[in-house]
């Protein structure tokens, strides 16, 4: 049962980087606009980066 | 926001430079200016290529930075130098072939609810986090840990339930305190309870190393019910932005006159004594009286009626009014507070205040189901306690019904549907601004249309065309083809429509107020109103035709009618409902318009008080009234209303006073909506009983003390997943 004492903290680091990523999301207001999120990524142009 | 409008070419090299000037001082006293931010209205666009061909077309033009498309709201919001205006990027995009308006930044002010919507997603988001993990921790302890191990799961889980209830139960403990403080008992505080409760128990058994814990449950508890929450936030967001969009349509702005040059001022600036002038098309922007000019005025908005009515120095003009003719110069009489348009609104007001306080479906059913469930769980901890003796087991059982009969159906199975059906009505073109309006819509068995711009679209259409000679008809194109009066327009497209071209006449001149006159064969003709021409006047709506031979011909009209307005009226009629038809305008129109729908039942030349006065009367009769309205005379009838529908061509105040708002300009859709409406009721239902069929089963065994925190798990997300499920049929 030692194996828990490494376990359980990997996965609640892991959970919390998941967190950390959707309010990063959240932040760079990346559910504005989910419709045309969907489409953008089919769109064959290059874009180099993301617009802000 | 003052500009003065100066013209586009200047005479002389040197005028030029002043405006120039004068806009290099605008921009050093703003010091270094921001890029000024264009919202636009997009609703044509709809693909990938769509935003790209725009997001380039625009990005393109001299002086634009940045042009981002947001495909949802069907907005481009751009990043331009202070020089580009919005009619240069209309134009763009009309040449990439999309339909675009300006928007008024100020109106959109939408960053409150972005606020509020970001809040609840990151409180969900934690919830959803926090869920994952206990709910792991839990499936440990189910399948058999024991002791320490199991002790320690048991902090563990508390350490991470504990604070993400505190966080993330925010929106419903501060919903209950509200409606406790009011001596209530809404949806919120048998969710706080329940969720406190669980929390709160499961602590006390943590430290005592006990069993059982309900963390997984309290935090899935929360997890749902915010899914709901934010569900509900969303297709309220989405109406607000969609009705604040068509607030901003209608940029608020006057020309005003001073020392001899129009300037472009806010209505709210207009000050008592201004005079303003009022282009031929545009909307009078306050009350006054015409010191100048002659023209016609459009006053159906106001009252219905559909004949245009004469302006010339010293008539009384309202806001809201559109000039059809000729420029007008008003002085404002009453501006802002007191004009009538203002007035109109306080009426809006007053109305909304009596509306009846209608309790939506989701209440009534916590109205039943909050004592019940108290009251069973009370039950059940008494009897326990009564039958054991033992404090902590009677505790775990009742705590145990509270979780089982979770209150994930009323939280989550209302704003499941009514998210489903507004987003499926939305995108057909039909704005549900109001929670309630689907609920309130199924209950309808009465509707009331009113008829000019709501049956009608205002438009009016020549009538008589074939009681005419082709070369009378050539004439009279000719002649209106040099106006832009709403009833020439409408004949010189009837005779180019017949395949008929323009005879050639010379020396074409407007009167305004008066008609069109020009020079054809050497003979003087004339296009205009009955009294112009001396001729005898028609019944209804009709403009005359003098060719210096013989009497003068009447060209008559009637009004377009809107495209699916028998559709509407045939289907509503066909689900059994009464239509009725109520206008201010003149007996003969409002007959004929009622004979050619098929309308029984009409009442015409009513005045607003006389609509929201027979509305009243119907209400009293028990009936369920639908009004579907949108002038400023049918606002107060409006607000009345069981349930209100306004077009999008609509009055501001009206479509503030209404529950559902018709986008495009189809009425059929107004059959379809009240179809869906029934639909979606019974949609809600049935997921009540669903979750009803979950509890009868789920009870008796949490009530024996059989159940487990792993039943409660179980009862509680497949009921939750049900229902959704079941909304989503819907879409």
């Amino acid at each position: 049962m030692d194996v828990l004492a490494y376990l359980i903290p990997i996965s609640l680091i892991l959970g919390a980087i998941g967190l950390g990523a959707f309010f990063w999301t959240l932040r760079h207001r990346q559910y504005d606009d989910p419709d045309g999120d969907a489409q953008r990524i089919l769109s064959d142009e290059w874009d180099d980066y993301p617009k802000p | 926001m003052a500009s003065v409008s100066t013209p586009g070419f200047s005479a002389c090299p040197a005028c030029a430079v002043a405006p120039a000037a004068e806009d290099l001082a605008q921009r050093a006293q703003a010091g270094s200016v921001p890029p000024a931010r264009l919202m636009l209205s997009l609703p044509t666009a709809h693909c990938a290529a769509c935003m790209s061909t725009v997001e380039r077309g625009l990005g393109a033009v001299p002086g634009v930075s940045d042009a981002r498309v947001n495909l949802t709201l069907k907005r481009v919001a751009v990043e331009a130098a202070p020089e580009v205006d919005a009619a240069q990027l209309i134009a763009v995009l009309a040449g990439l072939g999309y339909e675009a308006h300006e928007l008024d930044a100020g109106t959109l002010s939408m960053t409150e609810t972005d606020r509020q919507g970001r809040d609840l997603l990151m409180r969900l988001g934690v919830a959803g986090f926090a869920m994952m993990n206990v709910m792991l921790l839990s499936v440990a302890v189910w399948s058999g840990a024991e002791a320490e191990t199991r002790d320690l799961f048991h902090w563990i889980s508390a350490l991470i339930a504990l604070p993400t209830v505190a966080f993330a139960g925010q929106p419903f403990f501060r919903s209950a305190l509200t409606a406790l403080k009011a001596r209530r008992l809404g949806m919120d505080v048998p969710i706080s309870l329940a969720i406190l409760l669980a929390a709160g128990l499961s602590l006390f058994e943590t430290i005592e190393g006990g069993r059982h814990t309900y963390f997984d449950a309290a935090v899935a508890l929360t997890f749902f019910l915010l899914a709901g929450r934010y569900l509900d936030h969303r297709t309220r967001a989405v109406a607000r932005s969609a009705a604040q969009e068509l607030a901003a349509l209608e940029v608020p702005r006057a020309q005003r006159l001073q020392d001899g040059q129009e300037v472009e001022v806010p209505i709210a600036e207009l000050r008592l004594g201004d005079l303003i002038r009022v282009r031929p098309g545009g909307r009078v922007p306050a009350d006054g009286v015409v010191t100048e000019g002659a023209s016609e005025l459009d006053r159906s908005l106001l009252t219905g009626e559909s004949l245009p009515a004469r302006a010339a120095p010293g008539t009384d003009v309202s806001a809201g009014e559109v000039n059809l003719t000729g420029p007008l110069t008003v002085r404002v009489t009453a501006a802002g507070r007191d004009s009538s348009l203002h007035r109109m609104a306080d009426l809006v007001a007053v109305a909304e205040s009596v509306k009846n306080k209608y309790t939506s479906l989701a209440d009534r059913a916590a109205l039943i189901y909050a004592p019940g469930v108290h009251l069973l769980s009370l039950a059940a901890f008494l009897g326990w306690l009564w039958l054991s003796g033992d404090l902590r087991l009677a505790v775990n059982i009742a705590v145990a019904v509270l979780i089982i009969t979770c209150p994930c159906a009323l939280g989550l199975a209302v704003p499941a549907v009514v998210t489903a059906a507004s987003g499926r009505l939305f995108r057909k073109g039909l704005l549900i601004k109001d929670g309630t309006a689907l609920e309130r819509l199924a209950e309808v068995d009465t509707v009331v249309f009113d008829k000019t711009g709501t049956l009608t679209l205002g438009m009016p259409e020549p009538e008589n065309l074939a009681d005419h000679p082709a070369a009378d008809l050539q004439l009279a194109a000719a002649l209106a083809g040099a106006s832009s009066h709403p009833l020439a327009r409408a004949l010189a497209q009837g005779v180019a429509a017949l395949g008929l071209p323009p005879a050639e006449v010379t020396d074409l001149r407007e009167v305004p107020g008066y008609g069109i006159e020009g020079r054809w064969q050497g003979r003087r003709v004339r296009l205009g109103r009955a009294e112009w021409l001396d001729a005898t006047p028609e019944a209804a709506t009709a403009t005359y035709l003098e060719t210096g031979e013989g009497r003068p011909r009447a060209f008559t009209f009637t009004d377009r009618l809107r495209p699916g307005a028998e559709a509407a009226v045939r289907t509503l009629a066909a689900q059994g409902k009464a239509v009725h038809l109520i206008s201010g305008d003149s007996a003969a129109a409002v007959q004929a318009m009622a004979a050619r729908l098929g309308i029984a039942h009409w009442v015409a030349g009513a005045l607003p008080e006389d609509k929201a006065a027979r509305l009243a009367a119907m209400a009293a009769a028990g009936h369920k009234v639908l009004m579907v309205g949108d002038g400023l005379n049918d606002t107060a009838a409006l607000a009345a209303a069981h349930v209100s529908v306004s077009p999008a061509s609509a009055l501001d105040a009206a479509r503030v006073a209404s529950d559902i708002v018709l986008l495009g300009t189809d009425l059929a859709l107004l059959a379809e909506a009240a179809d869906l409406s029934r639909r979606a009721v019974r949609r809600i239902k049935e997921n009540f009983a669903i979750s009803a069929a979950y509890n009868l089963i789920a009870v008796p065994i949490a009530l024996m003390g059989l159940a487990t925190p792993l039943a409660a798990a179980l009862a509680m997300s497949a009921s939750s997943i049900t229902v959704s499920l079941n909304a989503l049929r819907l879409r």
